[in-house]
């Protein structure tokens, strides 16, 4: 029996999940997470009442339609929950399920891992009330919680004026929303914008929301320091003018745009290229999400478009590897898919330039800046690093000698951050100081589910 | 944040650094954070249990500093807590659940003076 694994149960994966059964290839799905939904169509757990319908507001159709999906699917595959795979090697899973450890052979995978938040390390930022910007979105949509009473929304994403309303409308005081990209940059960006004009327009209907709502709005903003004894106090900025501007609050949100999360892919053979424009190092796909020999990348993981872009990209990787198993499938929709997802894509291109990774303000920030929350590596040590050594400059190297990137997140939060200071100090460019390599386990385990595994 | 200790900076260093914002229907559940009996609701994650109630999850390695969580997608890391009996848990994916014994730190370290 052909066996096809489907890794992250959100978006992506649902609609991989959906296509393979309704042509009769019943797959595998296996969640890290213990409700399907992933991050962004995140679902209330058990036992908290939460309006999600007005909370998603316009997507609130598409959130339902998935998880409508998802509770059609579920009885009839093999869902496991709770399950993380943590590591991948000649055809084979390596799972862990609640401290058990197992394997399972596949003829196929589709990897949909989807992404995080990429943050830009700030003054301040390892104090209790900081939060990622998806993070402060999760404890809302799973937890029905506030991060704090007054909190300030930092960065550079779209989804900063979308969870400061969100925020807004449960009751939160938003002392501000700063976003690092100026107005100019924005000006700049529209004409790609213009690609999904309904897209934009909701955009600039959050913040004019925000602002009826007296929130401040600030652009071009450079943050300087979060302040604090034991924890958040004040978000301290200085504005596009240079004044410094305090906002007093108890909890700030950070997100700089979101970054891959390709581990697995990189244990399962992909390939990797970097991307100029997001200065990301990314997986090489075919149009169709094919990253190797029965190796299929879909969602937010491969490429980042959002998630309608996850969903369809979903659909065609599951597609594209019935086709590659010797199945019939209907190419009239798989090339429909395809411009789908490749229009939102490049429409993606375009917020990557509205709100766009502040790489020059991350090369220059002060040497005392934390920037390896687990390891307690400071910018100053990073470069001092970056100068020295046989291999000046590559990122691996440095992340040896500092530990950088080598704590028990494995890099996912400094890594962007690392690089851009290492190719700052060392004179090269930041494709130039290389890719953090990704490595088993991909997350921590624990040492006594090796007891538990299969011979 | 168990013996409800003042920070630095006064009372409200030990006010809770989470906030309810919903109804929860979910049955009490009973646990135990560095020794002080808290009640949770079912539904909810360790980290959101411990939050709602107090300032921090857990100590810092390297540093007089305590850290309180992160990414809560399970990617970070930083909101490890530990219980009694040996074993950790990621506060922000592990659902709280009636007679847990959480510690701030590792067990090793329970009994040494903070």
């Amino acid at each position: 029996m052909t066996r096809v694994a489907v890794v992250g149960a959100g978006p992506a994966g649902i609609r991989a999940a959906e296509a393979l059964h309704a042509a009769g290839v019943a797959p595998v799905l296996i969640d890290e997470g213990r409700q399907a939904g992933g991050q962004g169509y995140r679902a209330p757990a058990p036992g908290i009442a939460l309006d999600m319908h007005a909370l998603m507001g316009s997507q609130a159709g598409r959130y339902e339609a998935l998880h409508a999906a998802f509770a059609d699917l579920r009885g009839r595959i093999d869902h496991r929950p709770g399950t993380l795979v943590w590591a991948i090697e000649d055809g084979v899973l390596h799972v862990a399920t609640q401290g058990r450890a197992d394997t399972l052979a596949f003829d196929a995978l589709i990897l949909a891992t989807g992404a995080m938040d990429r943050v830009a390390p700030v003054r301040g930022w390892t104090l209790p009330g900081v939060f990622t910007l998806g993070g402060a979105q999760v404890a809302l949509k799973e937890q029905g919680c506030l991060v704090g009473r007054r909190v300030a929304f930092c960065g550079s994403s779209p989804l900063l004026a979308l969870a400061a309303l969100q925020y807004h409308a449960m009751g939160a005081q938003v002392v501000g929303v700063c976003d690092t990209t100026s107005l100019g940059e924005k000006v700049r960006a529209a004409p790609r914008l213009a690609a999904s004009p309904g897209t934009l327009a909701r955009g600039l209907s959050y913040l004019a929301r925000l602002k009826r709502a007296g929130v401040p709005l600030l652009f071009g903003v450079a943050p300087e320091t979060i302040e604090g004894g034991s924890r958040v106090e004040a978000l301290v900025v200085r504005d596009a003018a240079g004044r410094r501007i305090r906002l007093a609050c108890d909890a700030v949100a950070l997100g700089h745009g979101l970054k891959p999360e390709t581990q697995l892919a990189e244990l399962a053979g992909a390939t990797f290229d970097f991307d100029p424009a997001r200065r990301l190092w990314l997986p090489r796909i075919d149009a169709d999400g094919r990253a190797g020999p029965g190796l299929y990348l879909a969602g937010d993981g491969a490429a980042i478009g959002g998630a309608d872009a996850a969903e369809a990209s979903g659909e065609l990787a599951a597609l594209a590897a019935l086709a590659d198993l010797g199945r019939p499938v209907d190419v009239r929709r798989m090339a429909a898919l395809r411009r789908r997802v490749r229009r939102l894509r490049t429409f993606q291109m375009g917020l990557a330039r509205a709100f766009a990774w502040p790489a020059r303000s991350v090369a220059d920030m002060g040497d005392d800046v934390t920037v390896c929350r687990c390891e307690n590596i400071d910018a100053g040590e990073i470069r001092e690093a970056a100068r020295g050594g046989l291999v000046p400059g590559e990122v691996n190297r440095v992340k040896a000698i500092t530990r950088c990137g080598m704590g028990r997140c494995q890099g996912r939060v400094c890594g962007s951050a690392l690089q851009e200071i290492v190719a700052a100090e060392a004179g090269v460019t930041v494709e130039a100081a290389g890719r953090l390599r990704g490595q088993a386990p991909v997350k921590p385990v624990m040492l006594s589910i090796a007891e538990t595994d299969a011979p | 944040m168990a013996g409800g200790e003042a920070g630095p900076d006064g009372d409200d260093a030990a006010a809770p650094l989470l906030v309810r914002a919903t109804v929860r229907d979910g049955a009490q559940v009973r646990f135990t954070f560095d020794g002080r009996a808290l009640t949770a609701h079912a539904g909810e994650t360790i980290l959101v249990a411990i939050l709602t109630q107090g300032p921090h999850l857990r100590a810092f390695e390297f540093a007089p500093a305590h850290r309180a969580g992160f990414c809560l997608m399970g990617a970070c890391q930083d909101c490890w807590v530990w219980f009694e009996d040996g074993g950790r848990a990621r506060a922000c994916t592990t659902p709280i659940t009636e007679g847990l014994r959480i510690v701030s730190r590792p067990p090793m370290h329970a009994g040494t003076p903070r």
